[in-house]
């Protein structure tokens, strides 16, 4: 029930990033179907030069989760993304597990 | 999410209180949802859902989206004595995923042989529960069978409402300990809430078995319990 003693703490994490000045987007599994790997409400925080911490699959998506992020933190305006085996992008990324997640993406600050 | 929002949320997240954040898909406007607060949302009986179940949900209406993250503090186990019992519970309840701390002031049982890889505390309870107090999301086990160790964090988890409470002793004992709170000023029900013997009853014999039975009871009032118990303790904040 806890991951906070072995795996570092996402939102900490964002919070201290934010106070050094870090220009940061947070994504957040907002859906889930199959057997998708991260349970909805997983973040994953990350910053202008694309350091990221956290989660929202096994490390499938998070590759282009963390370029749509840059695109996020330079307009402003959030996104919604969505993988899944049908999606050619997150085949070729790899959610080969058979789940689909929507992964929404927003500025932080 | 604004900056303030992180900060009260992770300012929530480490006092140990439930909380959530509804976020509008549509407009990306996020909200912070303290658990004692919950009947003023908008989205009140998704936001409970969700701060109840655990389980972070996407919620339609009226043609939005809106998405309810529910953050819990993860669950402990708080043993009051460095006992055989504790050292078979300790590995068992970690591996099913809680935290588990363990105090008992007597240096010759509260060693870190007896107890590798466990948070330790060979100190007295009320010392070391003033530093990081019991709360809803916390299981109290008193096993050391000794009153004057095991009486005053029994007292503490049935005013913080810790989600299981339990305490070792034949009916005999407990009727004493019964007999003691009542003096201290406890209600029927507050006592009654006591798991006394402790643990499921499966017959346990060992001290693994003892300790299998308490986990087993721990467990069921994790996952069965339907209890708003975060409001109570901040009743008894405020």
């Amino acid at each position: 029930m806890s991951e906070a003693s072995v795996v570092p703490d996402v939102l900490a994490t964002a919070e201290r990033w934010s106070g050094e000045g870090r220009r940061l987007a947070l994504a957040t599994v907002v859906e889930t179907w199959g057997s998708a790997p991260r349970p909805a409400g997983s973040h994953l925080v990350i910053d202008a030069d694309g350091n990221f911490e956290g989660s929202v699959s096994g490390g499938c998506v998070e590759g282009a989760v963390v370029s749509e992020a840059l695109d996020v933190i330079e307009a402003g305006a959030p996104k919604l993304l969505e993988f899944g085996v049908a999606d050619e992008t997150a085949w070729r990324v790899g959610l080969s597990c058979g789940g689909r997640i929507r992964v929404y993406v927003e500025r932080l600050g | 999410m604004e900056r303030h929002l992180l900060s009260s949320l992770n300012a929530e997240r480490a006092a140990r209180r439930a909380v959530a954040v509804v976020t509008d898909l549509g407009s990306g406007e996020s909200r912070l949802v303290r658990e004692r607060e919950v009947d003023l949302d908008p989205l009140s009986s998704d936001v409970l859902k969700a701060i109840r179940s655990g389980k972070s949900a996407l919620v339609r209406a009226d043609e939005r989206e809106a998405f309810v993250n529910a953050y819990l503090p993860p669950a402990r186990i708080v043993v009051i004595g460095a006992v055989h019992i504790s050292q078979a519970l300790a590995p068992m309840a970690a591996i099913a995923g809680f935290d588990v701390e363990i105090i008992d002031p007597r240096t010759a049982f509260a060693t870190p042989e007896r107890f590798p890889n466990v948070a330790l505390h060979a100190e007295w309870p009320q010392d070391i529960l003033a530093q990081r107090p019991l709360d809803p999301y916390t299981a109290l086990v008193a096993i050391t069978h000794d009153p004057k160790i095991d009486d005053m964090p029994l007292i503490a988890s049935l005013q913080a409402g810790c989600f299981y409470v339990g305490a070792l002793g034949s009916r005999k004992t407990h009727g004493r300990r019964v007999e003691r709170l009542e003096a201290a000023g406890l209600t029927a029900d507050e006592i009654g809430r006591i798991e006394a013997p402790i643990g499921a009853d499966i017959g346990a014999s060992t001290p693994g078995e003892i300790a299998v039975a308490i986990l087993a009871s721990v467990i069921a009032a994790f996952r069965k319990r339907s209890m708003r118990a975060e409001i109570a303790a901040a009743a008894t904040v405020a």
